[in-house]
């Protein structure tokens, strides 16, 4: 047995993976996807737990009850939040997906294009409506409407 | 020696199914989004188009799918939690097991209370 000591350092101790330093996109996508998470938790709980639990669930979602709900900036915020954060979430998330399995550059290329599209037509389309939503709309049936839709 | 049959610390374990559960339940909520968005952009059509649409997520096939969707929704908060808690806290890792056991039974128990009350919800008890 060789009585020579090699030293061996210890497990715990920091090392520099690749030679970028501080803040980089892959680190900062990373950090986003926890810190978005932790919200999200919270924001599609409660959304859940007001429109699938209180009430009459799925069965009393209509028209009136999105009107209802966005007559307030309160529910207006929850929502627009959810959106965003949801789909930059997930797109992120998809965005992983195809880097993971998608081989050909062509193909990888192609398939985030079409996902980047899709996220930010879903974003805009979603931000439009949650802004420019009338819930008293003019000549609509009014059984149909809010009950604070009157006159 | 860790071999192929007999797994290693990751493979074929908590950590890798935790994974593979994560990823096919974050893609099914991501495509499950976009229509969700989508049906509910309807409100600036007409509430009569909205409503027509939105009455089909109150028949008994859509009913089943939205406790699949809960249920997916629900272990993917957990383990996001759970993976959180392994990069962030000191003993994570050691612990990593029993968190995914621990997301397991918070899921079956949230489970618990929203599957029979959605089940009146749909059935009209």
């Amino acid at each position: 047995m060789s009585t020579s000591t090699t030293s061996i350092p210890d497990p715990t101790t920091r090392y520099r993976r690749t030679g970028q330093r501080g803040l980089n996109a892959e680190m900062l996508s990373w950090m986003f996807m926890r810190g978005s998470g932790a919200l999200l938790v919270i924001l599609v709980f409660g959304h859940l737990f007001v429109n699938l639990w209180l009430g009459d669930g799925v069965k009393g979602i209509d028209f009136a009850f999105v009107g209802g709900k966005w007559a307030s900036p309160f529910w207006q915020v929850w929502d627009l939040l959810m959106l965003w954060l949801g789909l930059i979430h997930g797109g992120n998330g998809v965005r992983t997906i195809i880097n993971d399995y998608a081989r050909g550059d062509r193909t990888r290329m192609v398939l985030k294009a079409l996902l980047y599209f899709a996220v930010v037509v879903t974003i805009v389309l979603g931000t439009l409506v949650i802004f420019t939503f009338d819930p008293c709309p003019v000549g609509a049936e009014p059984s149909l409407l809010p009950s604070f839709c009157e006159g | 020696m860790a071999s192929a049959q007999s797994g290693t610390l990751y493979r074929g374990r908590e950590g890798m199914w935790s994974w593979v559960a994560h990823r096919i339940s974050g893609m099914a909520i991501f495509l499950f989004l976009l229509v969700h968005v989508l049906d509910t952009a309807l409100v600036r059509v007409s509430p009569e188009a909205y409503n027509e649409v939105i009455g089909h997520y109150k028949t008994v096939v859509f009913g089943l799918g939205e406790v699949a969707l809960v249920g997916a929704v629900i272990f993917h908060a957990l383990n996001g939690l759970r993976i959180i808690l392994v990069d962030f806290w000191s003993k994570g890792t050691t612990h990593q097991r029993k968190l995914f056991w621990g997301v397991v039974i918070v899921w079956a128990v949230l489970m618990a209370g929203f599957l029979p009350r959605h089940l009146m919800h749909m059935f009209g008890a």
